[in-house]
C-alpha cells in the first residue's frame, strides 16, 4: 500500500497562514494596494466623523457664512456658515451607506435572477428578455424617474439605484453560473443526489462569485456618483442631512463666489470613486485565475 | 429482451438492466445512444465495461444514475435495483436512490470535488444529508473515512482544500465520499484513466479492497483492458451502443466470440512478439445517426457476410454466463487469424 511521506503534508498550510497569503497576495497588486487604502480611508473618516470632525455638520452661523478655506475652516464654510470639511465627512458617511445599501440589495437580488435564470435552463430566456427590456432604460434615467415617483428618501434613492444596477449585475452572475453548473464536481454532487436549490447555492453560487465581487465594487462607485446625480437635481436623500450630491446641491448658487463648497465634495467622490474603481480593477486581476501565474 | 442464462440469475441480483436504449436529438428522428443494453450485476461482483471512445460507456452510467444531459433521454429499458424498478419511479424518488444505495465516482478528480470547499465537508455533507449524522460524529466519521482510503493525516486533510491534494489524493477523496453514501453499486467511470501508472495501481488496489470488504457490487467503465483483467470478475463490451459480448473475465481474455471483442485483444501490443506495427481495426465506430442497418460492427467486420447487413443480432448464450452478439460462432468457425487483418 502507498506510503504518503509525512512531509507532504508542508503544502497544507494552516488557515491564518492561508488567509495571510491571500492577503499577501492582495496587497502585491499595486491597484488594489492603493485603491483599497484610499477606500479603507474614506470608510475610517466616516465612522469616526463625531470624532474627528471640528463643527456640527447642520449647526448653522449666520456670521460666518461663505468663508474661503482657513485655518479654522479647512475647506471654508457654506452659505449657513457651516464648515464644509465637516458636512463632507459627514457626507461620506451618507453616501457611503448608500453605496452599501445598493451594493447589499443588488448583490442579493442580481444574484437571485442571474443564478436562478443560469441554472434553470427553463427560466432564462424569459428572465433574461425581462433583464434587457429593463437596462434599455438608461440607468441614471430610471433611477431618477423611481426616485423622482417614490419621493426623496434615502431609502427610495437605495430603491431606484438598486433597481437601475439589477439588470447588469443579473447578467454577470448568469454567465458565471453557466460556466459553473456543467463542472464535474457540479454532476458528482448531483450523483450523490443533492438537490437543485442546494446545488445551486452550495456549489454553483459559491464559485462564482469571483466576477459579482469585482462588479459589486463598480456598482458601489456607481452608487455614489449618481447619488449626487440625484442629490443635484433635486431627487435625492432630503436635506439638511449632508450627502456628497447635497452638499454640491446646495453649492451650486454660490459656485463663482464661494467655489469651495462645491469643489471639495466634488474631489471627496472624485477621491472614492478612484479608489473604488482601482479597487475593482485590481481584484479583477487578482480574483482572475488566468492572471494567476 | 431476456437472455436466460447469459445474465446473472436474476434472484440474487443487485442490478437489473433490461432492453435499456437511450437517445438523442428529436422525437421524429432520434439517434440511437444506448440500444436494447442488458445485463445484471450481483452484490460482491465486478463489472467491467469496455468499449471505444463513443461506444456508450458513459451514457450508460449516467443512465444508470438517471443524470443524462437534456437532449439525450431514455426511451426504453427496465432498470431494477434491489428488485426495485427505478424507470417507474418519478426523477425525485431516482434522486433518494443516488448517493444512498448508487454512488458514482468521475474520471477526473482534478475537477470533480468542488474547489472552494474543504474535503471534509464534502464527506460530511454526504454523512449528514443522507445519513443523518450529527456534525460531530459526521467528522469523526469524515476522518475515519480517509483513513480507511489511506490517506496520510487525515486529521489534517479533512481541513484541505481540494487543491491543495494530488491527483490520486482526489481520486482518494472521492471514494471517500463514495463510502460515505454506503452505497450498495458503486459506479466507476474511468476512474483511474486522468492518473498515472503507479498512482493507477494504487487506486484500482484500493478500490478491489473496499469494494471486496464491503460487499459493493462495482460497474467498472474503462477502455484500458489491462484494468479490466485485473479488476473485472465479469466483462461486457459495448460497441457503438449495443452490447457485443457479455462473459466471464477469463472467457473474455482466452475464448472471446465477438469478432470485435478478439480485435481489441488483437490491439494490445504484446510483450513477446516483436512487431513493425501495432494492430488496429480498420474504420471508426459510427456515430449516432449513421448507424449501419446490420451488426454494428458488419463494416468493420472481418467476418461480415449478407445475414449481417440485416438485422443487428441479439445476445444469444455461448456458454455458461457467456453471451454473444454474433451469429459467426453459430454459423461457421473463425477462419485461424483472420480477425487479425490489421496487424498486417
Amino acid at each position: 500500500m502507498p506510503e504518503i511521506p509525512t512531509d507532504a503534508i508542508e503544502g497544507l498550510a494552516p488557515q491564518r497562514a492561508r488567509l495571510a497569503a491571500f492577503l499577501k497576495r492582495l496587497i502585491a497588486n499595486r491597484s488594489v494596494a492603493l485603491g483599497g487604502g484610499l477606500v479603507l480611508f474614506v470608510i475610517a473618516l466616516a465612522l469616526l466623523a463625531p470624532w474627528v470632525t471640528p463643527y456640527n455638520p447642520l449647526e448653522s452661523s449666520f456670521r460666518e457664512r461663505l468663508l474661503p478655506p482657513s485655518a479654522a475652516h479647512l475647506f471654508g464654510t457654506d452659505h449657513f456658515g457651516r464648515d464644509v470639511l465637516t458636512r463632507v465627512i459627514y457626507g461620506g458617511r451618507l453616501s457611503l451607506e448608500i453605496g452599501f445599501l445598493v451594493v447589499l440589495a443588488t448583490g442579493v437580488f442580481g444574484t437571485l435572477i442571474g443564478g436562478c435564470a443560469g441554472y434553470f435552463r427553463s427560466l432564462d430566456n424569459p428572465a433574461m428578455r425581462l433583464m434587457d427590456a429593463w437596462m434599455s432604460f438608461p440607468a441614471i434615467l430610471l433611477a431618477i424617474a423611481v426616485s423622482a415617483t417614490l419621493g426623496s428618501s434615502v431609502t427610495n434613492v437605495v430603491i431606484a439605484l438598486s433597481l437601475a444596477t439589477i439588470p447588469h449585475t443579473a447578467r454577470i452572475v448568469r454567465a458565471s453560473v453557466l460556466v459553473v453548473r456543467e463542472m464535474e464536481y457540479v454532476e458528482a454532487a448531483r450523483a450523490l443526489g443533492a438537490r437543485d436549490t442546494r446545488i445551486l447555492f452550495v456549489h454553483v453560487l459559491l464559485n462564482s462569485t469571483a466576477p459579482l465581487i469585482v462588479r459589486l465594487t463598480y456598482v458601489f462607485a456607481i452608487a455614489i456618483l449618481a447619488e449626487a446625480v440625484l442629490s443635484f437635481i433635486g431627487v435625492g436623500p432630503p436635506p439638511p442631512a449632508p450627502s456628497f450630491g447635497n452638499i454640491i446641491a446646495n453649492g451650486r448658487d454660490f459656485m463663482v463666489e464661494a467655489p469651495w463648497v462645491t469643489i471639495f465634495p466634488g474631489v471627496a467622490i472624485f477621491v472614492v470613486v478612484l479608489g473604488l474603481n482601482l479597487l475593482g480593477d485590481g481584484l479583477r486581476d487578482v480574483l482572475d485565475p488566468r492572471m494567476r501565474i | 429482451m431476456t437472455m436466460g442464462g447469459v445474465v446473472t440469475d436474476g434472484e440474487d441480483a443487485l442490478l437489473r438492466v433490461d432492453g435499456l436504449s437511450t437517445v438523442i436529438g428529436n422525437v421524429r428522428r432520434p439517434q440511437t445512444i444506448l440500444e436494447d443494453v442488458s445485463f445484471a450485476v450481483a452484490p460482491g461482483e465486478v463489472l467491467g465495461v469496455v468499449g471505444e471512445s463513443g461506444s456508450g460507456k458513459s451514457m450508460l452510467a449516467l443512465t444508470l444514475m438517471n443524470l443524462l444531459p437534456r437532449p439525450i433521454r431514455r426511451t426504453a429499458g427496465r432498470i431494477a435495483l434491489g428488485g426495485t424498478d427505478l424507470t417507474g419511479l418519478s426523477d425525485r424518488a431516482w434522486r433518494d436512490y443516488r448517493g444512498r444505495d448508487m454512488a458514482m465516482i468521475f474520471q477526473e478528480p482534478m475537477t470533480s470535488l468542488n474547489p472552494v470547499m474543504r474535503i471534509g465537508r464534502q464527506i460530511m455533507e454526504v454523512l449528514v444529508r443522507r445519513r443523518g449524522m450529527s456534525g460531530r460524529a459526521a467528522e469523526q466519521e469524515a476522518i475515519r473515512l480517509l483513513e480507511r482510503v489511506e490517506i496520510s493525516s487525515p486529521r489534517e486533510r479533512i481541513r484541505a482544500y481540494p487543491h491543495e491534494l494530488s491527483g490520486g489524493m482526489r481520486q482518494r477523496a472521492m471514494i471517500a465520499i463514495a463510502l460515505a453514501a454506503n452505497a450498495r453499486l458503486l459506479i466507476a467511470d474511468e476512474p483511474t484513466t486522468a492518473l498515472d501508472v503507479t498512482i493507477q495501481a494504487q487506486i484500482l488496489d484500493l478500490l478491489r479492497q473496499l469494494q471486496a470488504e464491503m460487499g459493493m457490487a462495482l460497474i467498472l467503465i474503462t477502455h484500458d483492458l489491462g484494468v479490466v483483467a485485473e479488476m473485472a470478475h465479469r466483462v461486457m463490451v459495448l460497441y457503438a451502443g449495443r452490447v457485443a459480448e457479455l462473459a466471464p473475465v477469463e472467457d473474455t481474455f482466452y475464448q472471446p466470440r465477438h469478432p470485435y471483442t478478439r480485435a481489441l485483444l488483437d490491439s494490445i501490443p504484446s510483450v513477446e512478439a516483436r512487431r513493425e506495427r501495432l494492430a488496429t481495426i480498420e474504420g471508426s465506430v459510427p456515430v449516432a445517426g449513421a448507424m449501419p442497418p446490420g451488426c454494428r460492427f458488419a463494416p468493420r467486420c472481418p467476418l461480415a457476410r449478407e445475414a449481417c447487413t440485416q438485422a443487428p443480432p441479439p445476445v444469444m448464450p455461448v456458454g455458461d454466463g457467456h453471451g454473444v452478439a454474433c451469429i459467426a460462432p453459430f454459423g461457421y468457425e473463425l477462419p485461424e487469424g483472420v480477425a487479425r487483418r490489421g496487424a498486417a
